[in-house]
């Protein structure tokens, strides 16, 4: 019951911010309100207890998407250029899209139904042999990372596809430079004496609990999707504080150029060595004598490859925005 | 023992090809590993071909993990044929696009966008041999997000206002697609597509699958571009570099029509009551409405590749008005008419690379007399556009005459949709002989008339593409193969 209450109010809360973020022309304000949105939808995953996707949506959705917006609002003004009339067609359109949703809602299976389809199809395959197949506590990470490793393949090719994009547009990896790597020395908030010392503080933990969400994944939730976010948050951080060109001196261009391709190589090549060593695409038990071990050797290493490409991509962006401008 | 593994290999090679691109110094090497890779997958699909015509549908496991477990891929003869018009089409463009690339795109900047191009169509490649749902759509996501890449890196800046619309239709396209998926997963609790055909007996016509169907129908439609939900494609084809749109033009917007295929005859109907006729009553009028208005608008542009990218839209509702009639000789030409256009616009929009190499634009005015000043290239666009229009001899008239063949056959107002079909094909004479009356019968813009052909490669390529046309209409025993093949799979569920 407490359950269902908190899970109305924080629904309630999600629409009143989202029609906020649609209300408002300042874009300040609406980034900020789209930072709380993905925070609101973080703590709805964890209410259904969703916490591998929660971490995800609170790292990347939360934290650096809103970081990332912040860094390209520096290139344009900070409020809508005209208020557009509301258009009655785009209204009439969304709300038959919202009735048919609700429509299909009420054919939905309740909440928890332990008789649902999708509890008991392939989900009790999974939950009853992971422990004998894989044999890791957190069944998430090996429907991801081990059952449907391909996909998580083809995301980490879609966070790498992001990184050219902005880096084929704005400038990053061998391409053009980024512009501003040696203006003069007062950057960032350095001359702000309060968030200088509390972020010195917080960098090196945050840095250390990324790499713990990295190499924990396979027994709490985590991985290198939500591992590599936090890693990126802890050096825009940094970035922030000290100034963009001592991050880039830590972590220059070219090594996040390797990083990002190095990562998604890595993931491919445990997927061909499957092959070569006589097993399928992307097949893990047979990279050591003992099927388990090979299982557990190779969502380690593609957690690794995951983790290597969104720290650099997510870097490179960050740096590709605020180079600009 | 790779030859069991080519399913998995059609898409790992470009797309683990691609982070080692975008580490090259050079636009020059890049491009070439980038082409390399590409006849690679060229001939890999070819041995999957083979290998299909000969033992049937291809199956495998990724991971070693059984479908529904893990993740299946599913080749048959429709995917093959797919996969052929994917990696011929890239080869075909990155071959022949070399200089016109190295105009558009600088040296620096290179790499990463020729690691969009084989990103572009690793994913394409994933989408044809998917055999799970959500697959789909992260191999949509990567060559939808990899073409946003291409585009944008036009030489003109109308192509970043180009692309973002294209961004944002494609994004809602594909949330419409997931939503669907979603619902399906709910009801069914199962990704894999033969598995959700085999399980959405038992909860048929209730609300959530209703929805669905109507979700992943009208996301995938407009990620297809038909007829009115194609507002984002003559901008997004006029702008892209025109080596580019070459390969855009030829195989994008036919993937997706390959996924909504496979969704609606392979999953929805025969589970769903009702759902065949609906499909049609929804699909068949505006395909009519893109066959007969895309023609028309055609005809008024003055920018070739938007004449062409107009011409694409009509293009797409033939294929749409073949499927939408849901019989078998419907989805023949449905299928085949996908690799004829594939062939005839890919030739055509090589022509223009050419054009525009020694023209500088692809404006009419700027390409007066342009037949005089390039024969060679001017003569096969000449073919390419009479296997547009579909006169006999060429591929397109393959297509065409199956078309009319399926509409005739067909119970409801078959002479009302015969009339449009001629309708719009005299329309694409009149367009095409717009450009044709210019290009052979007005004064170049300089007054005098200097022959100014590419170079002979080029040419040779355009010449092989062209010929291509003229083969596949003398001989289309391949395509008709895979046509045949394909429908048979599709209407598996049917009959």
């Amino acid at each position: 019951m407490t359950t269902l209450l908190i899970g109305v109010f924080l629904l309630l809360l999600l629409v009143i911010t989202a029609v906020a973020i649609v209300r408002s022309t300042d874009l300040f304000s609406g980034v900020m309100l789209s930072g709380i949105f993905s925070l609101l939808m973080a703590l709805n995953f964890f209410l259904l207890d969703a916490a591998d996707v929660a971490l995800t949506e609170a790292a990347v959705g939360a934290g650096v998407a809103t970081v990332l917006l912040l860094a390209g609002l520096k290139l344009t003004p900070s409020t809508e250029a005209r208020a557009r009339p509301v258009r009655p067609i785009a209204i009439i359109v969304v709300a038959i899209i919202a009735l048919l949703m609700i429509y299909a809602s009420f054919g939905q299976p309740s909440l928890g139904d332990p008789t649902a389809p999708a509890q008991t199809h392939v989900a009790p395959w999974y939950i009853e042999n992971t422990p004998e197949l894989v044999d890791i506590p957190n069944i998430v990470t090996a429907v991801l990372a081990s059952y449907r490793g391909y996909d998580t393949l083809g995301e980490v090719f879609v966070v790498l596809t992001a990184g050219i994009g902005v880096m084929f547009l704005l400038g990053g990896g061998r391409g053009k430079p980024f512009s501003r790597l040696h203006t003069d020395p007062p950057q960032g908030l350095s001359h702000y004496l309060i968030p200088k010392v509390i972020a010195r503080m917080l960098a090196p933990f945050i840095l250390l609990f990324a790499l713990f969400i990295q190499f924990h994944g396979e027994y709490s939730p985590g991985g290198g999707f939500q591992a590599g976010a936090i890693f990126v948050a802890g050096m825009i951080l940094y970035a922030l504080v000290r100034g963009e060109d001592k991050a880039l001196a830590v972590i220059p261009p070219h090594v996040l150029l390797w990083m990002s391709a190095g990562g998604a190589l890595l993931y491919g090549s445990v997927g061909l060595l499957g092959i070569a060593m006589g097993g399928q695409f992307l097949e893990y038990s047979v990279l050591a004598d003992n099927p388990v071990t090979g299982q557990h050797i190779g969502i380690i290493v593609i957690e690794l490859g995951v983790g290597l490409t969104v720290t650099g991509v997510l870097l490179s962006i960050f740096h590709a925005f605020a180079a600009r401008d | 023992m790779l030859a069991d593994h080519l399913p998995a290999l059609q898409v790992a090679l470009p797309l683990l090809t691609a982070p080692l691109v975008i580490l090259l110094r050079t636009g020059f090497l890049a491009w070439l590993v980038a082409l390399l890779a590409s006849l690679c997958s060229l001939g890999l699909a070819m041995l999957l071909t083979a290998t299909v015509l000969e033992t049937g549908t291809q199956h495998y496991a990724v991971g070693g993990w059984l479908p529904p477990m893990g993740i299946g891929l599913t080749v048959d003869g429709l995917s093959a044929l797919v996969l052929l018009l994917i990696t011929g089409a890239s080869s075909l463009a990155l071959a022949g696009g070399r200089l016109s690339l190295r105009k558009d795109i600088d040296n620096r900047r290179a790499p990463m966008f020729y690691g969009a191009w084989l990103i572009s169509m690793a994913g394409l490649c994933g989408i044809a041999v998917a055999g799970d749902a959500f697959n789909v759509f992260v191999f949509m996501e990567i060559s939808a997000l990899a073409t946003y890449v291409l585009i944008a890196g036009g030489r003109d800046r109308r192509a970043l206002s180009a692309v973002f619309k294209y961004l944002i239709i494609g994004t809602i396209g594909a949330t419409f697609y997931l939503i669907g998926v979603g619902f399906l997963y709910m009801m069914t609790g199962t990704l894999n597509f033969a598995d959700i055909a085999l399980r959405l007996d038992e909860v048929t016509e209730t609300r959530p699958i209703v929805i669905a169907a109507g979700f992943i129908t009208i996301g995938l439609a407009l990620k297809a571009a038909i007829f009115p939900l194609h507002v984002w494609l003559p901008r997004a084809y006029t702008y892209a570099p025109n080596a580019a749109t070459v390969f855009i033009a030829a195989c994008s917007t036919k993937v997706v029509i390959y996924v909504l295929l496979r969704f609606n005859f392979e999953v929805f109907h025969g589970n769903l009551p009702g759902h065949t006729d609906l499909f049609g009553v929804f699909i068949i009028p505006l395909a009519l409405a893109g066959i007969v208005l895309a023609s028309a608008i055609a005809i008024f542009q003055t920018n070739l590749k938007t004449m062409l990218a107009f011409s694409s839209v009509a293009q797409i509702g033939y294929i749409a008005l073949a499927a939408g009639l849901t019989s078998e000789a419907g989805l023949m030409a449905a299928l085949l008419h996908m690799f004829n256009h594939a062939l005839a616009k890919g030739t055509l929009f090589l022509c223009v690379v050419a054009f525009v190499l020694t023209s500088g634009s692809a404006s009419m005015d700027s390409l007066r007399g342009i037949g005089k000043r390039m024969p060679w290239t001017m003569a096969a666009f000449l073919v390419a556009g009479l296997s547009l229009v579909g006169v006999p001899g060429t591929a397109g008239f393959i297509s065409k005459w199956y078309l009319v063949v399926a509409v005739i056959g067909w119970d409801g107002w078959g002479a009302a949709l015969v009339a449009a079909i001629v309708i719009s094909s005299l329309m694409a004479v009149v367009y095409l002989w717009r450009f044709v009356e210019l290009a052979y019968y007005s004064e170049p813009p300089g007054g005098e008339v200097v022959p100014m052909e590419v170079s002979r490669p080029l040419r040779c390529l355009i010449w092989f593409a062209a010929l291509a046309n003229i083969y596949f209409g003398l001989f289309p025993q391949l395509p008709l193969a895979l046509a045949r093949s394909g429908t048979e799979t599709l209407l598996g569920g049917l009959f």
